[in-house]
């Protein structure tokens, strides 16, 4: 039997491939050495970016994009800090506008401290960037009825959360998940909410064509380590997931043959 | 010698003063602003980056400059 090939296995997302299944966040770091170092490692080909106000009286203030080239890594343009659709909006046409930036990932929150999702308000901003030519990745809350509009309404991919953004909680929900697999042929990435890499291998195994990653690798006591962890974590999920695993049974099953016992 | 006269913009939420009839090009150039890493927003409207030196400033404007940071 042929060994899964994960070299044929690529992530597409509005028709561009990807080899990696991880995406990880630019946030949280210490410094943006230590934010590439860690990029670095974990293997990631897209990493989300914020989009902000420039300082313009501190000009020697170091630029993410002199350490990520966004030339070899996909950025990924958020809309984080936004409760609304028009500043959602605002910001990704901005972003566009730093450099022809289309792929967006689209985040509407709708409470500061739980940090959930507003559904309304991103369901309605993904029907006007897919009309504008945004490849929209959007940011949701685990509910298949919502991530099913959010398909009808032009999304990309479907992202919904584990659990609160920074909570490092894992996957709370994962029948919702695997719902959510079954109805969508989107790509379905996990955002949000992860807190080791284990749970980067559940969401694998469930199904999920990737994670996104932030704080759990970026606020770990040792980053390094942990962005390593969580590039093993994705592949070994992916792996899994891939090999079908066996029927759970109630009962023992014997690994050795029961005949010719002495 | 004839007086220059200023008027009063704001760019990222900051009060600046600049000379009269100075265009958006200009005030960027002083401001060091490396042009292919940033969108600019001219009171709320997007501006095309291959214009800004047709773009003639007017008081009270409000100039928006953005960038990407880290975040996630």
């Amino acid at each position: 039997m042929e060994a899964v090939n994960l070299k044929k296995d690529s992530l597409i997302i509005a028709n561009k491939k990807f080899n990696s299944r991880l995406i990880v966040g630019t946030g949280k770091y210490k410094s943006m050495t230590e934010c590439a170092k860690a990029i670095k490692l974990s293997g990631a080909e897209i990493v989300t970016v914020a989009v902000r106000r420039v300082n313009i009286s501190d000009k020697n203030k170091p630029l993410l994009m002199d350490y990520i080239d966004p030339n070899k890594i996909t950025y990924l343009p958020n809309t984080a800090g936004c409760f609304n659709s028009k500043e959602a909006l605002r910001t990704l046409r901005l972003a566009r506008e730093i450099g022809g930036w289309k792929l967006v990932k689209l985040e509407v929150l709708g409470d500061k401290k739980n940090l959930f999702p507003d559904m309304i308000e991103t369901l309605k901003s993904t029907e006007v960037l897919a009309k504008e030519g945004f490849k929209v990745m959007v940011y949701c809350n685990d509910d298949p009825l919502m991530a099913k509009r959010l398909e009808n309404s032009g999304a990309d991919a479907i992202m919904p959360l584990a659990a609160p953004i920074g909570s490092g909680l894992g996957i709370q929900n994962k029948i919702n998940i695997q719902i959510i697999r079954k109805q969508t042929k989107l790509p379905l990435i996990i955002d949000a909410g992860l807190g080791q890499a284990s749970d980067a291998t559940i969401a694998m195994e469930l199904g999920c064509d990737g994670v996104l990653v932030n704080t759990a690798i970026a606020k770990a006591k040792k980053p390094f380590e942990m962005a390593l962890a969580f590039k093993n974590a994705v592949i070994a999920g992916r792996q899994s997931y891939k090999s079908g695993r066996i029927d759970k049974v109630l009962m023992g099953n014997p690994s050795s043959p029961t005949k010719g016992i002495i | 010698m004839k007086k220059i006269k200023k008027i009063k913009i704001k760019i990222n939420g900051k009060i600046k003063s600049i000379t009269q009839n100075s265009n958006l090009f200009m005030v960027l150039k002083n401001l060091k602003i490396p042009l292919n890493k940033v969108a600019i927003e001219l009171n709320e409207e997007i501006v095309d980056k291959k214009k800004i030196n047709k773009i003639k400033l007017n008081k009270n404007d409000k100039i928006e400059i953005v960038h990407f940071i880290g975040g996630g």
